[in-house]
């Protein structure tokens, strides 16, 4: 079995019982409306992380440190942390899910990029100052 | 055509030769740690997700959004205590499910040598198990996208979000329970030092200098966590927390609507004198339900979007109105709103729900009237459900044994 397969019964029988209920989740997604492009966004997701994402920060960083060298931190962090923020609050942020929002509670999205620019500019600061007094030190 | 060197015809140039991948970070400890770290937050929102589910007790009239048929069989009578449960479980499966954004990033790319692993399988179990972890980064990524654009009120997609994102929730329970049952045992070797004489798969062949320690990369991580934690938590706790979360979308505040009366095209001469609460053989106007026993409560109303809020409720209990209907021992109660068309006009509650003496028709809010917004002229409140199934402008109760 191990010369066969190249791992135990039990790794066969787990994966097997993985791709039976994601199977099973699968014809029940094809019996949904729209049931395509539930299909679209979930290859394209792991696309996205795969071939757009990661090649984008991966070479974004590669050139960075060709540019700041030892100083590439001081860039790197804030600017990451800056980038986070605005993926995980995507919808806000860009007021995407503005028009809905307004419908569904009666206010506005305000102040949104704003606040996310506001906090950006915090983190470099403090970013540069910790950059400045290291320099300083030595 | 350049003639090309011995062995390179055979393995894919760039990501599939070993010395592409240069940073000496990548090794099992650090995707030991991550892994760790995930296994516990994926761990709360897969089963806080779950419990979302069944608090919207698909199995009663009208209730279900995915086929109840084809569910997997987890349900169970969600209860009525604490009555800040559901405040609870979603407010953790939204916050988390975010807080996992940079943590996952860091963990895909501490792991990305392996994706670009050549020969891509060369045993039968490596290429099965590339199907079941291309399944589990899928789901995960489209959970995550879907999930957070709903919190946050975009809809860039056809699907309707609840059933597309219950069925690859399902394709993510295997696939996450699989990835755990291989990988934790190896993680578990790991910290016992039982992997020295073991390749480590995942560190660079000819690693380039550090530009950050492994320890600098996991506080920046953990920074990510911490910054988006601070910008959505909170709107689940709500009161004076609700203005520290910079970018979740329900930070005003006042007391937050779901839908307005505009949107479910509520008109006044729908609530006004002529308004009726039908119940089967007994209709009521709002000053005869003003005259019934009134109670108030403090409960939190709790939105499947991750927000909340308390308030003191003032109204009639449901069972009071059950045995009003002449069903004193009702078992169920489906309640449909004025709202004419669109969802959740419409939930059935459970015996325990209709028999918590803390569950009621609410008509006021806070002392005062409800607004036309937060349902006048009446509107149920009932601990530790879903916000959408506390159903707004009630037209009819319908009590059944």
């Amino acid at each position: 079995m191990r010369r066969l397969y190249g791992s135990s019964p039990l790794h066969l029988i787990g994966n097997v019982l993985c791709l039976a209920l994601a199977g099973y989740a699968i014809v029940q997604i094809l019996g949904i409306s729209s049931a395509g492009n539930v299909f679209v966004w979930l290859i394209g997701a792991i696309l996205l992380h795969d071939v757009v994402l990661w090649p984008l920060y991966a070479g974004a960083d590669t050139v960075g440190q060709r540019l700041l060298g030892g100083a590439v931190n001081y860039v790197r962090i804030p600017l990451g942390l800056s980038l986070v923020l605005a993926l995980a609050f995507f919808a806000t942020v860009s007021n995407e899910g503005g028009s809905t929002y307004a419908r569904a509670s009666g206010v506005q999205f305000e102040g949104y990029v704003l606040r996310w620019l506001l906090v950006s500019a915090a983190l470099f600061v403090v970013s540069a100052v910790v950059y400045l007094l290291r320099r300083l030190k030595r | 055509m350049a003639r090309l060197k011995e062995g390179e015809g055979k393995t894919p140039p760039g990501p599939f030769r070993p010395e592409f991948w240069k940073s000496p970070l990548r090794g099992r400890r650090l995707t030991a740690i991550l892994g760790l770290v995930l296994l516990v937050g994926m761990g709360i929102v897969l089963i806080t997700g779950f419990l979302s589910h069944i608090a919207y007790n698909p199995d009663l009239r009208g209730n279900a959004i995915v086929d109840p048929a084809r569910d997997l069989p987890i349900n169970f009578d969600w209860p009525t205590s604490p009555s800040w449960l559901f405040a609870l479980t979603q407010g953790l499966h939204v916050t988390i499910g975010l807080v996992m954004v940079p943590i996952l990033l860091t963990k895909l790319w501490s792991v990305m040598p392996r994706l670009f692993a050549w020969p891509l399988a060369s045993t039968p179990a490596q290429a099965i198990e590339r199907g079941s972890v291309a399944l589990l980064v899928s789901s995960t990524i489209f959970l995550i996208a879907t999930g957070l654009f709903n919190a946050q009120y975009w809809y860039p997609f056809n699907f309707g979000f609840v059933a597309a994102h219950y069925w690859a929730a399902v394709i993510f329970l295997g696939s996450f329970l699989l990835h755990v049952a291989i990988k934790l045992p190896l993680v578990v070797r790991h910290y016992r030092g039982r992997d020295h004489d073991e390749p480590d798969l995942l560190k660079a062949a000819r690693p380039a200098p550090a530009t950050i320690s492994r320890r600098g990369l996991l506080a920046f991580t953990g920074a990510g966590a911490g910054l988006v934690l601070v910008g959505n938590a909170g709107q689940a706790i709500g009161g004076p927390f609700r203005k520290i979360a910079f970018l979740a979308p329900r930070r005003e505040s006042g007391f937050p609507v779901n839908k307005t009366a505009m949107a479910a095209g509520i008109k006044p001469e729908m609530t006004g004198s002529t308004y009726r609460l039908e119940l089967g053989n007994v209709s009521l106007s709002r000053e005869q339900l003003l005259a019934m026993p009134q109670h108030t409560e403090s409960l939190p109303i709790a939105c499947v979007e991750g927000w909340s809020a308390t308030r003191s409720w003032t109204g009639v209990r449901l069972s009071d109105l059950a045995k009003m209907a002449g069903v004193p021992d009702a078992g169920e109660v489906y309640v449909q709103s004025l709202q004419e068309s669109g969802g959740f006009r419409k939930a059935s509650l459970s015996r325990d729900q209709i028999n918590d003496s803390r569950s009621m028709l609410a008509l006021k809010v806070e002392g005062e009237d409800l607004s036309m917004d937060h349902g006048f002229p009446a509107r149920v409140i009932v601990p530790a459900l879903p916000g959408v199934h506390n159903t707004k402008w009630v037209a009819s109760m319908e009590f059944t044994a």
